[in-house]
């Protein structure tokens, strides 16, 4: 695994390899001194064409644990910006002897794009490219999912919101559909929904209320303020009232289902507060297992680098 | 000069012939078919034993670039790479820099392309000033110049109501409006086929509906006003149907497909490979076994290169950012000759949709072989079997996805004006 670009590429072994590798990663972040020497002398670069804070933090302190030296770039793309220049600002920092470049991108194929035609010494992990894939975020969410639910043939899991323009929705279908997941729901008004979805193995529901019914897992999606904009939907208020998880909704799901949201929440939008910061909400642990993966993946990708492997996945 | 092909065997669909024949050409023209006039002495002799000898190609669609974008291609380079299909007559797009609006960009290209003479090059002139979609052009100027036919190509007029006046007005100068149907909307900045692949790429996608939608308001319009308009390169097979039915009732319309759409569908960019980058993009195989349909009950009268050469550059970027577009010149008459072999099409019918059917829709009097007419000729040798490359190919654009591809049949000798443009030289 010399690069990390999309869920796809993995099979259920190399998947549940990273599940259980982030696992062991876990008790580092109990530890006094929060670090292994596994990267050190390793450079990493987060290199990010979109801002982003959480996916950066937690792969720079995942970075940090396990020793690796950090570098930040944020570049701000706009639409005239061509792949010349990316390539460009590509060629430089691998010429400063880096390791591994942590992409973040707004258009979709940019971290293909960039495995491509980056030097044979340097790792490209994808952090979110379009809406394509966000790879790390779907194994931060499975392992969620396995810490309270191991059995994934046995589960039922619901994705609601925006699907259509949603990277971590299309990278969590895969993930979950790899794991062999009794059934995969996406619940979401049509606008929202891409044509051809239930292709990829899910079932479809516009309607909460049925869609709902007995899942043991919630992932709620972020509904992007722009939407209202491009006639996705008529307003927020309405939003909430067809689609917002509120605890009468949650009822619904079996009693002890967990709640999911990849962040950033918008309270009173996608979710109610009392379900965010209730018993069954699992956000923020997302964030704290987003570590143990991270570090999981970066070990992983160098240590496969070292041996020469140049299988892609 | 007088120069004869021998022993070859003649595909002229014009004149329904499908045969061993020879062919005799002297001062341009063609003067005799099958015996030589009396006291004929050839100057320069082809053997063409084991070969077809077909019109030059017609083609509907190329980008040459010049004046303005030569670090894409230029005319004298896409000409040579033009013969070197077997392409004796194209017709050029306006979109360079400046827009051909306008008499003098005409004269430029006509001039340009004489000195080359490699290939007729035929103007296809804007539609609206500066392709900008609110004031008409100087179409009755661009005419006299010598345009065959008038065209926004694929961007959009500023309303419904220029679309009818400039249908009007190009109709009224005698020219036949170059139509993409697109519905810009309905296409939102897509830039793949909307479906499972452009879903799992996470690629916006262009619906069906935005070519069949643009269709219909086309066909209404032209119901109303009988307006003479070619719809180029369709990309659904639901279009076809369409147009099928507006040719059954008697519409003054006709359509063609480019060729990478009859070969290629959006599994083909699995890869975010963006030589598959393309308006209108490959859409399902459905689609393209009803484009391949349509050429067979005659919906679809031709068969185009859509040659659109970029710098290396164009393509080096993720999928959404490279330019769309592939150089297609040289590959499409192997690719033709593949239809063929695939049972698409009869010889015969395959090479009128390249020859004398786009020659009728440009309105320009090529595409066949009659004596009398302009010697204009491809000997191809069907049996020679070579690879695409960058080391193969003339035109400057190297973007195209069949690169490394082996095809079956290839131009040996393309004959202009009865003048040898480019003959093959050995491998």
């Amino acid at each position: 695994m010399r690069h990390f670009l999309d869920i796809g590429r993995l099979d259920r072994e190399a998947l549940t390899h990273i599940l259980d590798t982030a696992k062991s990663f876990t008790s580092v972040d109990g530890q006094a001194v929060k670090k292994v020497p596994l990267l050190r002398g390793k450079t990493i670069v987060n290199l990010f064409f979109e801002p982003s804070t959480r996916t950066r933090t937690t792969f720079e302190l995942a970075a940090k644990r396990l020793s690796a030296d950090v570098l930040n770039i944020s570049i701000a793309t706009s639409a005239t910006v061509k792949g010349e220049s990316l390539l460009d600002t590509l060629f430089s920092l691998e010429a400063m002897n880096t390791d591994i470049f942590i992409v973040r991108h707004p258009e979709s194929g940019a971290a293909d794009f960039i495995a491509k035609h980056v030097a044979p010494h340097v790792s490209i992990i994808n952090a979110g490219d379009g809406r394509h894939a966000h790879p790390t975020q779907a194994l931060l969410d499975v392992f969620t999912i396995r810490e309270h639910h191991p059995d994934f043939s046995k589960l039922r899991v619901a994705i609601v919101g925006d699907i259509l323009h949603s990277r971590v929705a299309r990278s969590q279908i895969e993930a979950l559909n790899i794991l062999g997941t009794q059934e995969i729901r996406v619940i979401a008004p049509r606008t929202l929904l891409p044509a051809n979805i239930e292709q990829l193995g899910v079932q479809v529901f516009q309607n909460c209320w049925q869609g709902l019914r007995d899942v043991d897992v919630i992932i709620m999606l972020r509904l992007q303020k722009e939407r209202m904009q491009g006639a996705f939907i008529p307003s927020e208020h309405e939003y909430f009232q067809l689609y917002g998880l509120t605890p009468e909704r949650l009822a619904l799901a079996s009693p002890d289902a967990i709640v999911m949201h990849p962040g950033p929440i918008n309270r009173g939008v996608e979710i109610s507060s009392e379900v965010a910061d209730g018993s069954q909400s699992v956000i923020l642990q997302q964030v704290k297992y987003g570590i143990a993966v991270r570090m999981a993946i970066l070990s992983i990708a160098i240590s496969t680098g070292e041996h020469g492997d140049s299988h892609e996945t | 000069m007088k120069l004869e092909i021998l022993n070859g065997h003649l595909v002229d669909p014009a004149n329904e012939i499908d045969q061993a024949a020879d062919i005799f050409m002297a001062d341009g023209k063609v003067v005799a078919v099958h015996k030589p006039p009396s006291a004929w002495e050839a100057e320069h002799t082809i053997n063409a034993a084991g070969k077809l000898v077909l019109p030059g190609l017609v083609e509907l669609s190329a980008s040459l670039r010049q004046p303005g974008q030569e670090h894409k291609a230029t005319i004298r380079t896409e000409t040579r790479a033009a013969a070197a299909g077997g392409i004796t007559s194209l017709a050029c797009l306006p979109t360079t820099s400046p827009v051909v609006d306008s008499p003098a960009e005409v004269e430029l290209i006509e001039q340009l392309s004489q000195d080359s003479g490699h290939c007729k090059v035929h103007v296809i002139g804007a539609l609206t000033k500066g392709l900008k979609g609110e004031n008409l052009s100087e179409m009755a100027a661009l005419k006299a110049t010598g345009c065959v036919g008038v065209t926004n190509v694929l961007l959009p007029l500023k309303s419904p109501l220029v679309l009818r006046r400039a249908m009007e007005y190009a109709s009224s100068q005698g020219l036949t409006v170059f139509t993409y149907p697109i519905d810009h909307h309905l296409a939102n900045n897509g830039c793949v086929h909307e479906g499972l692949t452009g879903l799992r790429l996470g690629l916006p996608g262009i619906p069906a509906a935005a070519e069949t939608a643009a269709l219909a308001f086309h066909l209404a319009l032209i119901e109303e006003l009988s307006v003479r308009t070619h719809f180029c390169h369709l990309s659904t097979s639901r279009a076809v149907n369409m147009i099928a039915r507006a040719r059954r009732d008697h519409l003054p319309v006709s359509a063609d497909a480019s060729i990478l759409h009859l070969f290629l569908t959006d599994h083909d960019l699995q890869d975010f490979d963006g030589l598959c980058h393309n308006l209108p993009p490959y859409r399902t195989q459905q689609d393209r076994d009803g484009l391949r349909k349509g050429l067979q009950d005659g919906a679809l009268s031709a068969i185009c290169a859509d040659h659109q050469p970029h710098e290396i550059e164009a393509k080096l970027a993720p999928f959404q950012s490279t330019e769309p577009g592939s150089s297609t010149l040289e590959s499409l008459l192997p690719l033709v000759l593949q239809l063929v072999d695939e049972g698409v099409l009869g010889l015969k019918e395959a090479v009128r949709r390249v020859t004398q059917q786009p020659a009728e829709i440009l309105g320009i009097a090529a595409g066949e072989l009659s004596v009398g007419r302009q010697a204009d000729a491809c000997v191809v040798d069907p049996g020679l079997n070579w690879t695409l490359s960058n080391e193969t190919l003339l035109s400057r654009g190297k973007n195209t996805p069949l690169l490394g591809r082996q095809f079956k049949g290839r131009v040996t000798h393309t004959i202009l004006g009865g003048k040898l443009v480019f003959q093959l030289g050995p491998e």
